[in-house]
């Protein structure tokens, strides 16, 4: 098992570094096919009707929407270590609700490395941090996600 | 859909449980609603040369049944503040998945009822593939 970190210092020259932003306009289409999509009969995502007698007004967007706005490439690719990656998780804090009209602008860097010797051998773990802005300059969600690049195939175990 | 109130709510109480079970059908519905075209998620042949039994569901649906476990039980009032999941375990089409949740912490915080839950989506086996937590705010009666 060799001691040195996976990690080298290009690795690290990409902490923090935003991706370019890409803006999104939250279209009510949109919004109201990815509520069918994960099968939520909530009216609030999808009733312009009900939602506008809600405490919003209108149509919101489920809270997991914000994954269907993707972020822009980063400004170079990572090197990943090894040649298989698991998603690990998400972590989504909201601060503001998404409604339909918002335009919301994304972006998004990785915020921290580790490495950890698991039953997948040496395993680097990736977190990005994904930010959305809305129209009025207001941070209205930020998503962390852990991406896990591991040597050993898992059917190897 | 009714209203939970932060008084309602105690500490051990049961979180609503929402039942899932995705389709092909669906796995394609999300692919096309989120822009996750990666073929392990639909193309059957494509998730078998990638060492997996057969296509397997986006982690990021299971990221979204969670999250309509949580809004589903909290009501229109309700505000999510905070929702993390880990994954686990692979989840498939076509098995009876349950989300579940506990109440495990309520206080109050600059005048919001905040209360937090320990999540998961269990499989057919009634394993926790997905483990995670969730924060709301409740609305508090006589406000």
């Amino acid at each position: 098992m060799p001691d040195e970190s996976v990690i080298t210092d290009e690795m690290r020259s990409h902490l923090d570094v935003e991706s370019d932003p890409i803006t999104y306009d939250v279209e009510k289409g949109a919004v109201i096919k990815f509520a069918q999509a994960i099968g939520d009969s909530n009216p609030l995502f999808q009733d312009d009707e009900a939602a506008r007698k809600g405490p919003y007004g209108g149509i919101i967007a489920p809270p997991t929407f914000l994954r269907s706005l993707i972020a822009g490439e980063a400004q170079s690719e990572f090197p990943r270590p090894f040649p298989n990656n698991l998603d690990g998780g998400s972590e989504y804090e909201f601060f503001e609700p998404v409604r339909v009209g918002d335009r919301i602008t994304v972006t998004k860097a990785i915020v921290e490395l580790s490495e950890r010797q698991g039953r997948l051998g040496t395993m680097l773990f990736t977190t990005a941090e994904t930010r959305y802005v809305n129209q009025l300059g207001q941070l209205a969600a930020t998503q962390r996600t852990t991406g896990i690049s591991y040597a050993t195939p898992e059917e190897e175990e | 859909m009714a209203q939970l109130y932060y008084e309602d709510v105690n500490v051990g109480d049961e979180v609503t449980p929402l039942n899932k079970n995705a389709s092909s059908q669906q796995l394609v519905k999300y692919a096309g609603a989120s822009g996750d075209y990666y073929q392990i998620h639909y193309d059957d042949g494509f998730a078998r040369n990638n060492g997996l039994p057969g296509i397997i569901i986006h982690g990021a649906l299971k990221n979204a049944f969670l999250g309509q476990l949580v809004t589903d039980w909290m009501g229109p009032e309700g505000r999510l503040k905070k929702l993390s999941v880990s994954y686990r375990q692979m989840d498939l089409p076509n098995d009876d998945l349950v989300c579940k949740g506990t109440v495990t912490d309520k206080r109050v915080e600059d005048g919001a009822g905040i209360v937090e839950c320990e999540i998961a989506l269990h499989n057919g086996e009634g394993k926790a593939t997905t483990p995670g937590k969730a924060v709301v705010a409740l609305p508090m009666r006589g406000n």
